[in-house]
């Protein structure tokens, strides 16, 4: 038996045309006759629109057409909302174009076409446009106050969901121990380095529409829906996408626009945004305020979870806005046993960008909300936040455990992780040196903080996303093709933008088949070649759309059986399939899946019945979710004295099961401690009061550099998932969740003989200084 | 309109171009060498970096007629036939890209980095990068390509 390809690392098949610039951005489409637009944005954060006159505009040299919101109103729909959480949400309608009013600085209300680029910036200026301004609404407890302007006439308030399991009542009633916090998740963006592009194309009957998207499935049936625009006439294509991290996982305003101009002009157009363009339109994320509160015995061991959230929406309700803070209602009881929860949540209206999924998409905030809480519930009562977490954590023999929020965790092994952490990390060395420089008041102090974390991904069982009301389910596909020279074509739903879909799928397929890694091929991201599909996001690709291959694989290898037991005159029983042939059991004869993939495209000898075909699809629908874990260590050295924090040790050992390709992983665990990292220190979306974003350009929002991060240690332990036949689990998302607490833990462990018990993040030199000197944050 | 004269990856063009035309546009929109992107507008992401007479600048803040008589590098030309330039296999062999779009302007700010500094340290590497950003890679496996590449570049001149 050779070597198997699941498991090794290797190296990329997407990165031969990445790393020589043959690439296929979507910017990068040329076509004859190719139209630029650009779109005039609202400089106010509310507004009604008094009058807009474009006429001056279309008279600029180079303008083809000139529109304003008025020009799409009967045509334009509203950008749909997928998930309407509860009986009580309020879905505004939401214009790709403002027509009569904006509700957030950056909102489109007019656009230029023109021949290039340069000349459609230049001619928005001719365009006159009155306003007659609106009060902002840009903090949540003041939106929901009596007597607040409202961002639409309904009111403030989105919805409100909730969740109770156990006799919370009982769990805090004469509780020992009760810690309550506030903990604020402040407004980030995204920034996928590529930005935002959009090519719409129509030969007069059907569209064709390029763009830089993690869904090209969803988005041509929502655009379909949107814009009338026929499904069957409608291709999406998302070619090369430069990284989305939730961002692209939308149906944008551009996109519905760019389909309605070049219907309206029988022409195709592009449109690209700029970074500034992008920070203020692109949709934002996190933005949450969150209390918990904890009732424990005396000894720290949980009773009970409460948990109360205000989730900024922002001005709308975009794809899955309001489902954002749900994905998180099921993790606050992160790896903990107790025996009650309780989650309300509260989705409010302001006039900023609406929010939506964002790496982790409500994980993230609840990962951080209750490992931040544990921390502080070791120092109330006394011990190490470690003994903290092993006195509430599920032991690895309590799997499958059923949680008190309603999820069963199907495997695990918390300890297993923790102590492989621990000894990477050094950590009761640098314990020992933290009590050293607390001795000795040195003004640099070390912390340490922890993350131990599970979270749940691989989004999902159709029949729970349907119990949450969520549009959609969560299946994917795959077709696998025997091609007649023996090379195997698969065409997948998901639609990789950097995960490493064309490699991962080939060694899933290599094992299965039997054949070469390099005889795969992988097509992805183009509704006409690979037509069925739920696309990306969730760390669902590998944990749905790789079972999906896998599955396909299966079938097509027992349609060559029949074909080989055919050619070899015996039973399908009798033969057995290894190392990409079928052999006859006890004899030499064989054949290989090349020699029957021939033999069925020649059609000349074939089973009574069998359809010269050899391909399958196979369409998988999970049981549940997958549940990734592991525990982050991170040290920082803060400077008591200018409040600078740096990072000097980050270890993280992951359990997310078996491993495909291990590279690849920890590229993904890598990435994902980075921004984790960016909204613990660096990254904060920033809104004055009168909704104005000042965080517009990357000079402003602080993506970090290579400068400001150290090289992170990783492990990984191996619990297989039991809920997908090669045991994976979802990995995308996992860095970014751990890594946030981690760090804050970190530096509020190194405060803590300063009596700091909270920093707000991000942890600035500003904040961390002022929290030292006021104690308060 | 000024006519400028540019070697770009070794085929000399002669263009009339409008003075504001930024050289990154002029590669891309007028040359279609759209192996070097744009992602950002404000000089702080680097994916737009090209050699230009050796060494490294942002073509987003360059000009194109500040680039006349003047030769210019982009990930496009690195490649010596079918070789792929070491700094370019070493982001291969490191896994130092995920969606790839930072790669083209990464890759060169790394050569004028080694260029200048043959056998750079970690820190120095991320100093020196300081002005490419990516947000897929957490810059962890970037250093290590930029280390190997650095070794292959001084085995191979």
């Amino acid at each position: 038996m050779t070597e198997t390809e699941i498991g090794r690392a290797r190296r990329r098949k997407e990165d031969a045309r990445l790393i020589t610039g043959r690439t296929q951005w979507t910017d990068n489409i040329q076509v004859p006759g190719l139209l630029h637009v650009a779109y005039l944005r609202s400089p106010l954060a509310h507004a009604r629109i008094t009058r807009v006159d474009v006429s001056a505009a279309r008279s600029r040299p180079g303008v083809v057409a000139a529109f304003s919101g008025q020009d799409f109103a009967a045509e334009q729909g509203s950008l749909p909302c997928a998930w309407p959480v509860s009986d009580d949400v309020v879905i505004p309608d939401h214009p790709p174009m403002a027509v009569d009013t904006v509700r957030y600085a950056g909102e489109a209300v007019a656009c230029v076409i023109a021949t290039d680029r340069y000349k459609a910036a230049d001619a928005l200026d001719a365009i006159e446009i009155d306003y007659d301004p609106l009060p902002a609404v840009t903090d949540m407890p003041s939106a929901l106050a009596d007597g607040s302007p409202l961002v639409h006439e309904a009111g403030n308030k989105a919805f409100t969901w909730t969740f109770a399991q156990g006799d919370i009542e009982a769990a805090f009633r004469d509780a020992p121990v009760v810690v309550e916090r506030t903990y604020v998740q402040q407004r980030l963006i995204p920034t996928a380095m590529e930005p935002r592009a959009v090519v719409a194309q129509t030969d007069g009957d059907s569209f064709t529409l390029h763009t830089s998207t993690q869904i090209p499935h969803v988005l041509r049936v929502m655009l379909a829906a949107t814009t009338g625009v026929p499904e069957h006439k409608l291709r999406v294509i998302a070619p090369d996408v430069g990284g989305g991290f939730g961002s692209k996982l939308q149906v944008t305003a551009e996109e519905v626009l760019g389909l309605l101009i070049a219907r309206r002009l029988g022409r195709p157009v592009k449109w690209t945004e700029s970074r500034s363009e992008g920070n203020q339109t692109v949709h934002h994320g996190r933005d949450q305020i969150q209390r918990i509160a904890l009732a424990a015995s005396a000894e720290g061991v949980l009773r009970g979870v409460k948990v109360d959230l205000l989730a900024d929406m922002g001005a709308y309700l975009m794809l899955v806005t309001p489902g954002v803070p749900l994905l998180g209602a099921f993790m606050y009881t992160g790896i903990y046993k107790m025996d009650a929860y309780d989650f309300a949540c509260t989705g409010v209206f302001t006039t900023k960008m609406p929010t939506d999924a964002y790496r982790g998409a409500g994980r993230p905030e609840a990962t951080y909300a209750i490992e931040r809480a544990m921390d502080e519930l070791a120092k109330e009562i006394g011990v190490d936040p470690l003994e903290i977490r092993r006195r509430n954590w599920i032991r690895h023999e309590e799997f499958p455990y059923a949680t008190a929020a309603g999820l069963t965790y199907d495997s695990g092994n918390y300890e297993a992780a923790t102590e492989r952490a621990m000894a990477l990390f050094g950590y009761d060395k640098l314990r020992a040196e933290q009590a050293d420089r607390r001795d000795r008041n040195d003004p640099v102090q070390l912390g340490i903080g922890v993350s131990t974390y599970t979270e749940m991904c691989g989004l999902a069982p159709s029949r729970v996303l349907g119990s949450l009301r969520y549009g959609a389910g969560g299946w994917e596909h795959a077709t696998v093709r025997m091609l007649p020279t023996g090379k195997v074509e698969v065409v997948t739903g998901t639609s990789p933008h950097g995960q490493g879909h064309e490699t991962a799928w080939s060694q899933i397929v290599a094992d299965a088949l039997g054949v070469p890694f390099e005889d795969v091929g992988v097509l992805h991201g183009d509704t006409a070649s690979a037509p069925r599909g739920m696309d990306t996001y969730g760390s669902r690709s590998l944990v749905v759309g790789g079972i999906a291959v896998l599955q396909a694989c299966e079938r097509v290898k027992e349609k060559a059986r029949t074909v080989a037991a055919h050619l070899l005159e015996c039973a399908p029983d009798d033969l057995e399939f290894t190392d990409g042939a079928f052999k006859v059991r006890g004899t030499g004869a064989a054949k290989t899946i090349q020699e029957v993939a021939l033999a069925v495209f020649a059609a000349h000898d074939l089973p009574e019945g069998f359809e010269p075909q050899l391909d399958a699809g196979s369409t998988f629908d999970p049981e549940s979710f997958s549940f990734p874990h592991g525990t982050h260590l991170c040290a920082v050295e803060v400077d008591t004295e200018t409040g600078m924090t740096t990072i000097r040790s980050y270890v993280a050992v992951d359990d997310v099961g078996n491993v495909v390709n291990p590279m690849i992983v920890e590229g993904q665990v890598h990435g994902g401690i980075a921004q984790g990292i960016a909204q613990a220190l660096f990254e904060e979306a920033v809104y004055d009061a009168d909704g104005n974003l000042l965080t517009g350009t990357m000079a402003d929002y602080l993506v970090p550099s290579a400068a400001d991060l150290p090289t992170f240690v990783t492990d990984r332990t191996v619990t297989p998932a039991t809920s997908n036949p090669l045991g994976v689990k979802g990995v995308g998302e996992a860095g970014t969740i751990a890594s946030t607490p981690a760090v804050v833990n970190a530096v509020v462990d190194a405060l803590r003989p300063y009596g700091v018990r909270d920093v707000p993040m991000p942890c600035s030199p500003e904040r961390v200084w002022r929290a030292i000197q006021g104690g308060v944050a | 309109m000024p006519r400028i004269t540019v070697t770009v990856d070794g085929t000399k063009y002669e263009e009339e171009v409008e003075p504001r035309l930024l050289l990154v546009h002029f590669l891309r929109d007028r040359l279609g060498r759209t192996g070097t992107p744009v992602g950002c507008d404000t000089t702080n992401c680097g994916a737009c970096t090209v050699l230009l007479d050796g060494l490294s600048v942002k073509s987003c803040s360059v000009l194109a007629v500040q680039a006349d008589g003047g030769d210019v590098v982009t990930v496009q030309g690195l490649a010596d036939g079918g070789e792929l330039h070491p700094m370019q296999r070493a982001f291969h062999e490191e896994h130092a890209l995920q969606c790839g779009y930072c790669t083209p302007g990464m890759i060169i700010a790394s050569i004028d980095l080694v260029n200048g500094n043959p056998d750079p340290t970690e820190t120095e590497i991320r100093e020196g990068l300081e002005g490419n950003l990516c947000r897929c890679t957490g810059y962890c496996n970037i250093v290590r390509a930029v280390r190997r590449g650095a070794e292959l570049m001084r085995a191979e001149p």
